[in-house]
């Protein structure tokens, strides 16, 4: 009851005085801010990294067996180099035995790409990542196709030549032309495409679209791999459980046939969604930490200025401390009221930082390419932290305040 | 202050120290006030000043009393400890059967909520607040809810008569509606005694009349009325004048004996 009333004082004192208000909580406003928006970036880039970008490149609940991880972010220091290098290649004959040992309903299949110079009649000739691979693969990536078809099982079974292509592969090699039936060569070999997938869109300004798959027994595979070897298997299971028993079971797999003792560490590499995020997971921690940081100097100025003008307004209402003092306010309802007072201030200027700080991550995502996510318990721990910055900055001078000997307070002239 | 000291007639001083009673023992309930040998002395800057030296004094239950002195003579100071802002060195100060004199800071807070209102002579209004908040302030310190805040604090400016006047600021009223605001807010909470302090001091001949005939109204519905006066004409309108000189009572006269010898 008495804490609304000190709300009311706090709220009417602010009220008469808004410039003078503003400028006392202008530090705690920018340090919010840039809480907000450093944060909000951050947390934007991170849900765009896990959403778009690796789930584009690794489908859900699906895992990657490889020599080496493919995506890479972050140091890698030169000996892990060098021991990945080392490792022996995913061989043709490692996959019936990965996918016997596999528990069921787990689909997968194998997938080797490189850059192929590929050529048309209808455009000119250009580098397009090229990826053979076997049955499932697309089941797995949930691609569909906008045009055409996919590659029928009798194509993969006898390695026919064809191709499904990318949108940005089918407006360069077939410009206003329909690409389903005509050819792409690929060092000279014809091609014939059945089917273009639907736009995959961009992820960091790079292009989804740009490849071409083709069966893995098809001409094609000779120049993405040597014989016998292959880039990856791709294995998903239905579920997060099942995710994790597929892996174990390939681990144990890949183990057995790579001859490895219990001490020594895996050859191979099983990466997931997760693991490829794991650098940027450890990045984003610390961009977190250093988001809160920095503004952490502004809201450390702004609760001094807070504490200096509160001082201030304490000397320039002694009169009115002693008036209320006379008339029964206790201490502790003067230090009440100018805690609330210096509180209510200072989330009052939170508040403001933080429809700022919103304003400014909108602001960068809307002309920059890096977008921005608010994130709730950004905003809560901006008010709080704004509202504790006011109750600290007030303890001093409220104490004052509550202390002050009501004759002398009524007795100045002010 | 000057070494030699007027001390009041011996017999009067055994006869005051007879009525306020025996230290330690509470007083009859007829008291409303009852002080016992209070001192105060201040320290102003390594001077010891004796403001209070010793005063004895009763009050009872609807007295309209005035304290009167020339500047120095201590009645600022007994004002303060008898409005329970300042406590004494020595003594004894019972307020409506409580002792007061060695009350912790917050205790007096609560006893200056509900025992006393408080009129002074610069009004001493909150200048952002209207009327209406101003007197509703001691009972926001009471812990009242708010509708029942406002209806009292209401009553009480119909009181003074400045019904009309709720919504005004201290700076759209004139000093007499000013000091009306000022008692409505020292009677809103019913309290034991209304202690006035130079309550005419900043008024004009006509407005201070009109102000003493608000005290008057309230002396004789029974409020008890403690006014501290230096002008003898203000003074007279109480029924009791106690007048001090060196920290000490000097005369404590009727005001038959008082207006008699004023020539009023």
């Amino acid at each position: 009851m008495l804490f609304l009333q000190a709300v009311r004082i706090a709220w009417e004192t602010i009220r008469v005085q808004k410039l003078k208000s503003f400028f006392t909580v202008i530090g705690v406003t920018i340090g919010v801010t840039f809480l907000i928006a450093v944060v909000s970036i951050v947390s934007g880039m991170g849900r765009y990294m896990k959403d778009d970008l690796i789930g584009k490149l690794i489908a859900v609940n699906s895992f990657n067996l490889r020599k080496q991880p493919d995506i890479q972010m972050g140091d890698v220091t030169e000996a892990e180099r060098r021991d990945w290098r080392r490792r022996p290649r995913i061989q043709d004959t490692d996959v019936p035995a990965v996918a016997a040992g596999l528990p069921k309903d787990v689909l997968w299949a194998t997938e080797s790409s490189d850059n192929l110079n590929i050529e048309s009649q209808y455009g000119s000739p250009r580098r397009i990542q090229s990826i053979t691979v076997s049955e499932s693969w697309f089941d797995i990536k949930k691609w569909g196709v906008s045009k055409g078809r996919l590659i029928a099982p009798q194509e993969y079974q006898f390695g026919a030549p064809v191709v499904v292509i990318g949108q940005d592969v089918a407006d360069h090699f077939f410009p206003n032309l329909d690409p389903v039936g005509r050819q792409v060569r690929i060092q000279s070999i014809p091609y014939t495409v059945v089917g273009v997938v639907e736009k995959q869109g961009s992820a960091f300004g790079i292009s989804l679209d740009k490849f071409l798959v083709a069966p893995e027994k098809s001409p094609l595979n000779r120049w993405v791999n040597p014989h016998g070897v292959i880039d990856q298997m791709v294995i998903q299971s239905t579920d997060d459980v099942g995710m994790k028993e597929a892996m174990e079971a390939t681990r144990a797999v890949m183990r057995g046939r790579h001859h490895l003792h219990p001490s020594q560490r895996d050859d191979f590499t099983l990466e997931t969604a997760d693991s490829a995020l794991e650098f940027w997971n450890k990045m984003q921690s610390y961009l977190v930490i250093a988001g809160i940081a920095l503004p952490t100097v502004g809201l450390v100025v702004g609760a001094i200025v807070i504490m200096n003008i509160m001082l201030v307004a304490v000397s320039e209402r002694t009169r009115e401390i002693g008036i209320r003092k006379s008339l029964g306010a206790r201490r502790r309802d003067i230090l009440n009221q100018f805690l609330v007072e210096s509180a209510t201030l200072a989330t009052m200027g939170a508040m403001l930082g933080v429809a700022l700080g919103i304003g400014f991550a909108k602001l960068i995502s809307a002309v920059s390419p890096l977008p921005a996510a608010v994130e709730l318990w950004s905003v809560i721990v901006g008010v709080a932290v704004g509202a504790g910055v006011g109750l600290i900055a007030g303890v001093y001078p409220a104490s004052r305040a509550a202390l002050l000997d009501p004759i002398a307070a009524m007795r100045q002239e002010t | 202050m000057s070494q030699q000291t007027v001390d009041a007639p011996l017999s009067e001083t055994a006869e005051r120290r007879a009525i306020v009673g025996i230290p330690g023992q509470a007083p009859d309930p007829k008291w409303v006030i009852v002080t016992r040998g209070i001192k105060r002395e201040y320290d102003m800057g390594g001077e010891i000043v004796r403001a209070l030296r010793g005063v004895d004094v009763a009050i009872g239950r609807n007295e309209y009393v005035a304290i009167m002195g020339p500047s120095g003579s201590g009645k600022s100071t007994l004002m303060n400890i008898i409005g329970c802002l300042d406590t004494p060195n020595a003594g004894e100060y019972w307020l409506n059967g409580q002792l007061v004199s060695k009350m912790s800071d917050d205790a007096l807070a609560r006893v200056r909520n509900k025992e006393i209102g408080f009129v002074f002579q610069t009004f001493n209004l909150l200048p952002r607040a209207t009327a209406l908040h101003n007197v509703e302030l001691p009972l926001v310190y009471a812990g009242i809810s708010s509708d029942e805040r406002k209806r009292r604090a209401r009553e009480a400016l119909e009181k003074v008569q400045l019904a009309d006047r709720m919504d005004h600021r201290p700076n759209e009223l004139s000093g007499g509606q000013r000091q009306r605001v000022a008692i409505a807010r020292a009677l809103v909470n019913n309290p034991s005694i209304l202690l006035a302090d130079e309550p005419t001091g900043n008024l004009d001949s006509q407005t201070s009349e009109e102000i003493m005939r608000v005290f008057e109204s309230l002396a004789s519905t029974g409020q008890t009325v403690v006014m501290v006066t230096h002008e003898p004409d203000i003074a007279a309108h109480a029924r009791r004048v106690v007048v001090l000189r060196d920290g000490l009572i000097s005369t404590d006269e009727r005001r038959d004996a008082f207006t008699s010898r004023l020539g009023l």
